[in-house]
């Protein structure tokens, strides 16, 4: 199940650095509507990895390298720009592979045509984010242009083939980033450039190889969980 | 006031004729000032309260062992949130904005409920909040929602419906700790022990002590005493310790058959005093990350203002 | 926009369809810095527990009130109109569908 695995675990890992907002969001309102990006993701989560195994099991006993998400979900979330330009990135894919696994039929068909609803929104609300920052303050245009950059080099890997998905992962790719350049066109920002993927041949999440602050996102998530091996919560 | 207005004496007895009618208040009518600042007061600290409440719990949402739990508690915190929210929109209907408010509990002129500078060390803490201290605060809210003020009413019965999953959640917790290992009932224990007396405390100080009591009684925005509340929140806690199989750390706690209620022994209000001065063990770390959070986020609520204006959204 | 720290967002009335049938009634209000995303913090504050099928939202300041003061000369005249309510008619025992 190794696209269970990795459309899991993007949604698991998404969903824990968005719960780290909670308590430090730029104004209430936005308390609110980052837990329920969050908390849409967790339920996507629970039911890709029981698709493969023991949620729990999969979520904090497996090693880092085990791990199969894209690397753009483990970045840190930085300021809010940062955050939204990776909800921008990710929910615009997202939205895009599950409407096109919710019209397949393939095991993921029921779960993408209930997900592509919740991602839809994910997606509305990273895009009118970017218009309010892109064409709102010089210093917010300033914060999500560098946001932007920053997370660039990460997209390259989101259109690299899942294996048990059946998805045409060029046109995935041509319609994301068209989506993507009328988006930061009408937020009066440039699409960035540069390299679209690191120059290491070793690959990168999708091949259980992460970035250095995943693992100490892991040891946080997991240690509880493996101070009482066998426990039930 | 408009060119009909009347004596303030007529006004007066139109709104003590509201109140011993169990009519309610609402924001546009005439009411006394010492009444409207009396509730700006309460529905403030309620709300910030509710929003200084998330930092203990939002201390477990990235460690919570187990995903069914770390769903929970995220929707649970993020409840806080919503409630903060719904209070502050009722303060707002007296005329004090948002704005104001976080004003003044970030300058410290407004407080909120002292239980929230108690750290959360483990796990356990967040089944001890969710049973005591949520407990403790329905205890608390159930009568608010009969109170005469009308948009804080229906905040608060909008609230306590939300709210009944809150408590529920942290006693399952405790009893999933409870029946667990050896390790996790030592956890759960050890948590109900250091929550137990500032849970008490949450009624505030005994009725010959309190100074707003009275007048609130009058004006109907409170409906019971901090005594009577605080006894009804013991007689209630005391089975479910026993079911949980945990024991509450008082020597002093027996049924009283002339009483028809649990006696309990002492509280330490030297304790409650010293942590609603600002000695907690939280209080400094409590309101700097709520500050920090205010400040890191005034850019993003000027680009949103600077957008909407910028599009021709009318501001207010 | 200069940009000034304390420039608060306004305040919006939020109006909810619980479900289709009713009419929105009033849920409560927020802050948004306009109607676009004062919709998407209503969806996510008011219906969070699928509590609405429709929403509606208006700057609070567009809301022009009745005052608590004219209530006498605004509500009372109706209370003396009882020929306004059926229970007013008497109609013998027996007749239906009236």
């Amino acid at each position: 199940m190794t696209a269970a695995l990795a459309l899991g675990d993007d949604a698991l890992v998404l969903s824990h650095r968005l719960g780290e907002w909670a308590g430090r969001a730029p104004v209430l309102e936005e308390e609110v509507a980052l837990a329920n990006i969050a908390l849409d993701l967790l339920g996507q989560a629970r039911v890709l990895l029981s698709l493969a195994d023991d949620e729990d099991e999969l979520a904090y006993l497996r090693e880092e390298r085990a791990f199969r998400n894209v690397q753009l979900v483990e970045q840190p979330n930085g300021d809010f720009a940062h955050t939204i330009a990776r909800q921008l990135y990710f929910s615009t894919y997202q939205e895009l592979l599950y409407e096109r696994l919710a019209h397949g039929s393939g095991p993921f068909a029921p779960l993408a045509a209930k997900a592509v609803k919740e991602v839809a929104y994910h997606r509305d609300h990273a895009e009118h984010w970017t218009l309010r920052l892109g064409d709102g303050t010089d210093e917010s245009h300033e914060r999500m242009r560098r946001g932007l950059d920053a997370l660039w080099r990460f997209t390259g890997e989101l259109f690299e083939p899942v294996e048990g998905c059946e998805v045409e992962w060029h046109t995935l790719h041509d319609a994301w980033l068209t989506r993507i350049t009328s988006v930061l066109e009408r937020a009066t920002l440039a699409v960035p450039e540069g390299p679209r993927r690191g120059g290491w041949a070793a690959g990168a999440g999708r091949q259980g190889i992460h970035t250095e602050p995943f693992g100490r996102m892991l040891a946080e998530m997991q240690h509880l969980h493996r101070s009482h091996p066998g426990a039930t919560w | 006031m408009t060119t009909m207005a009347a004596d303030a004496g007529a006004y007066e007895a139109v709104f003590d004729a509201a109140l011993a009618a169990d009519e309610r208040i609402e924001p546009r009518d005439w009411m006394p000032d010492e009444y409207r600042a009396t509730l700006v007061r309460q529905m403030a600290q309620h709300a910030h309260s509710e929003i200084i409440g998330m930092q203990p719990e939002a201390n477990w949402i990235t460690r919570a062992p187990s995903l069914r739990r770390k769903a929970i508690l995220m929707a649970k915190v993020q409840d806080e949130a919503g409630h903060g929210l719904y209070l502050y929109s009722a303060a707002e209907t007296l005329g004090t904005s948002r704005d104001e408010l976080l004003d003044k509990l970030h300058s410290g002129r407004q407080k909120y409920s002292s239980i929230f500078n108690y750290p959360t060390l483990t796990w356990a803490d967040v089944g001890a909040i969710g049973w005591l201290v949520d407990g403790a605060a329905i205890t608390n809210q159930v009568p608010l929602c009969r109170c005469s003020y009308g948009p804080y009413a229906r905040a608060m019965v909008r609230i306590c419906k939300e709210e009944s999953f809150h408590q529920r959640q942290g006693y399952e917790l405790l009893l999933a700790l409870s029946r667990g290992t050896e390790a996790q009932r030592a956890m759960a224990q050890d948590a109900v022990d250091r929550w137990w007396w500032p849970s008490l405390m949450m009624f505030g100080p005994p009725d010959d002590a309190s100074a707003h009591s009275a007048q609130s009684m009058a004006w109907k925005i409170k409906r019971h005493s901090n005594d009577e509340l605080r006894q009804r929140f013991v007689d209630i806690c005391v089975p479910q310790a026993e079911s949980l199989g945990l024991t509450l750390p008082d020597p002093e706690l027996r049924w009283s058959e002339e009483r028809g209620h649990y006696d309990f022994g002492p509280i330490d209000w030297d304790e409650f005093r010293e942590v609603l001065r600002g000695n907690g063990p939280c209080n400094a770390q409590r309101i700097t990350q709520r500050r920090r959070a205010h400040e890191e986020g005034a850019w993003v609520r000027e680009a949103a203002a600077a957008y909407a204006a910028k599009h021709g959204e009318a501001q207010a | 926009m200069s940009g000034s720290p304390s420039a608060e967002w306004p305040l919006w009335e939020v109006f909810v369809r619980s479900r289709r049938g009713l009419s929105h009634t009033h849920a409560g209000s927020l802050h948004a810095p306009d109607a676009e995303m004062a919709l998407r913090n209503a969806r996510d504050l008011y219906t969070r527990r699928s509590e609405g099928v429709s929403i509606w939202v208006v700057p609070s300041a567009e809301i022009t009130a009745s005052s608590p003061d004219e209530r006498d000369p605004f509500f009372e005249p109706s209370a003396d109109k009882p020929y306004r309510h059926p229970t007013f008619y008497a109609i013998p025992e027996g007749v239906r569908h009236l």
